[in-house]
């Protein structure tokens, strides 16, 4: 794969330092990644190891300490629609219909260039993208978690950025809702090929979506450990992958980088701190 | 009938009770039975305790005696606006009169002068609280919202806010009695001087819960709204508007419900003092009166501000379910 062609995105050697009273916290060291236009990303790691970290970076909602990120040949520190970000929890505006939750940030990336006729279409048709528009006019307490993250997909591809950060937009359903909300996430990048940057603790979720996963290394002073080339046809089928000697390779080769490579030792176990290339830890 | 009630009272039976009073029943039972029942006791107390306690104007008034009362202070209301009307009626008939005679005669009208009733004082208190909160409110929402904003503004601000916080308005009421005498001086007044020194010391009082709670709302604002707020961008005064005003109106009603009952319970003693003419003031006539009826009159004054602080609270209670996004909060 050529990383010059279509670059989009430039993670260029981060480093992110958080003072402590207790003395500087390295949570990232060089962190280094190209993305081309179109990819679909999913950063794999254990809880703790600084994805979130290096997903706010990209969203301009950390600094970096040193290194940065170039977005289209600029470099970006400060937060922007052009990244849109879907959160964890939906974080919707809770007095604020799904419509107008929608129509917040289309207001505000598209008051210059649509007119308000163009706007309400286009609130409309990102909603019905998520499969919402039977429930666009109602309060995020009146719907399911499901819906709720829903409408803030919807928010965030209403933006129409150039990269979409998801912050394990999935975590907080619950498998079946999950696995429904991949089906539509993969169908809405089927029609729309969007740059996707996805948090996830999901290995079926990162092989089903990615095209490439990236594996990080456990923190203090995480960094990219393995990356892995996704290359099976699309569109996927949950199904018939299930059964795919490649794709429960792919799956395989994650869950090896996970619980042999970095597996993750509890401190309740002082003895064992050790973390890389432990054969004998075998999950 | 009384075992009935015993059975309803005890939890244990309240299954058996269900099985055989239809559900209607159970609710009036609990929503209009229970209350009726509880002022029936007090009203019992309240009876027997006023009977025992006997003071230089008489027995302490019973329920009965702040009944006749309340007759008494409606007649009394009913007759001065009799009075009134009859004067400006003797006025009219007098100026045509005049007028009939002299055509170049100028008319004379004035105003009636006669004191005002129980009810005008009623009306003069709920004016004067209703003001007093208003100019605190206008005052303290913006300037929460500042302080919730703005960490370093907090810290600067937040000693003096704690310090003037519990302060009594008794306190309050000479500085402001001169300060007003001093700077609000006008020929032909817009509002009394006792209206305002009343006012601003309702607004001194219920100023700060307001501040407080304004601020704690907006303060603790849901990261992940402020970061969406990042992420588009919103500029700082869209950003207020949509995001911090709306997220923290469950937290400003908080502190208006908390303040609009302090100021009511301050502006009693206000009048009392500044003697605007509302109910602080009838109480404190009443008192300096003396007479047999006083007492009983003062009671009738006391219940009456009760029920009215209560119906504050429950206007303010309504605006908030009106208003206010978040129906989940617990509302008592």
């Amino acid at each position: 794969m050529s990383l010059t062609k279509n670059l989009l995105l430039d993670i260029s050697k981060i480093d992110m330092v958080f003072p402590t009273p207790k003395g500087d916290f390295t949570a990232l060291k060089e962190v280094d990644l190209k993305i081309n236009k179109g990819e679909f990303i999913s950063l794999i790691g254990h809880s703790g190891c600084g994805k979130s970290t290096v997903l706010n970076v990209v969203a301009g909602l950390y600094q970096a300490t040193s290194g940065g990120v170039i977005l289209n040949g600029k470099e970006v520190n400060q937060p922007g629609p052009e990244r849109a970000v879907v959160f964890q929890n939906h974080s919707l505006l809770p007095w604020l219909t799904a419509y107008q939750n929608v129509e917040l940030a289309v207001k505000q990336v598209f008051a210059k260039t649509k007119s308000p006729k163009e706007m309400q279409e286009w609130i409309e048709y990102n909603l019905k993208l998520v499969h919402m528009d039977h429930a666009m006019h109602k309060r995020p307490d009146e719907i399911s978690g499901g819906m709720k993250q829903r409408v803030g997909i919807a928010r965030a591809l209403a933006m129409q950025p150039e990269v979409l950060l998801m912050d394990e937009p999935f975590g907080a359903l619950d498998a079946l809702t999950r696995a429904h909300m991949q089906d539509s996430l993969m169908e809405i990048q089927d029609e729309l090929n969007n740059t996707v940057i996805m948090i996830t603790h999901d290995v079926d979720e990162a092989v089903l979506l990615s095209d490439r996963i990236v594996m990080m290394t456990n923190g203090p002073a995480a960094t990219i450990g393995e990356i892995l080339d996704i290359n099976l046809e699309r569109p996927r089928s949950r199904l018939e992958l299930a059964k795919d000697p490649i794709y429960n390779q792919y799956r395989s080769e994650v869950l090896t980088f996970l619980y042999e490579k970095q597996r993750k030792v509890e401190s309740i176990s002082k003895t064992k701190t050790e973390t890389s290339s432990s054969a004998t830890n075998v999950a | 009938m009384s075992s009935l009630i015993a059975q309803l009272i005890t939890r244990k039976n309240e299954s058996v009770i269900k099985a055989q009073l239809p559900p209607f029943v159970i609710h009036f039972f609990k929503t209009v039975t229970l209350p009726t029942i509880g002022i029936l006791v007090f009203l019992l107390f309240w009876t027997v305790g006023a009977n025992n306690i006997d003071t230089s104007l008489g027995k302490f008034p019973g329920p009965v005696q702040v009944m006749t009362q309340v007759g008494n202070l409606y007649n009394e209301h009913v007759e001065s606006r009799a009075k009134e009307s009859a004067f400006y009626e003797r006025q009219d008939n007098r100026n045509q009169a005049r007028l009939a005679k002299d055509p170049n005669y100028q008319a004379k009208t004035r105003t009636y002068t006669g004191r005002e009733t129980f009810v005008d004082q009623i009306f003069t208190s709920l004016i004067t609280v209703l003001s007093g909160f208003l100019v605190a409110a206008v005052i303290a929402i913006p300037l929460g919202i500042a302080i919730g904003l703005s960490k370093s503004l907090n810290t600067a601000v937040n000693p003096i806010i704690q310090i003037f916080k519990p302060v009594s308005p008794l306190a309050w009421l000479p500085l402001v009695t001169m300060v007003v005498s001093a700077v609000y001086t006008s020929t032909d007044p817009m509002f009394a001087k006792s209206f305002i020194v009343s006012m601003i010391t309702v607004t001194l009082c219920c100023i700060w819960p307001m501040v407080i709670n304004t601020s704690v709302g907006v303060a603790s604002l849901n990261s992940d709204w402020v970061n969406v707020s990042k992420v588009l961008r919103l500029p700082a005064l869209t950003h207020i508007q949509k995001i911090v005003l709306p997220a923290s109106i469950p937290a400003i009603f908080t502190g208006m419900r908390l303040s609009l009952g302090i100021a009511w319970m301050v502006l009693i003693a206000a009048e009392m003092l500044a003697q605007n003419p509302g109910l602080g003031k009838f109480v404190w006539d009443e008192f300096q009166n003396g007479s047999s009826d006083s007492l009983s009159r003062i009671m009738t004054a006391v219940i009456v501000i009760g029920l009215i602080g209560f119906l504050l609270d429950r206007t303010m209670l309504q605006l908030q379910r009106v208003l206010s996004w978040d129906k989940t909060t617990e509302v008592r």
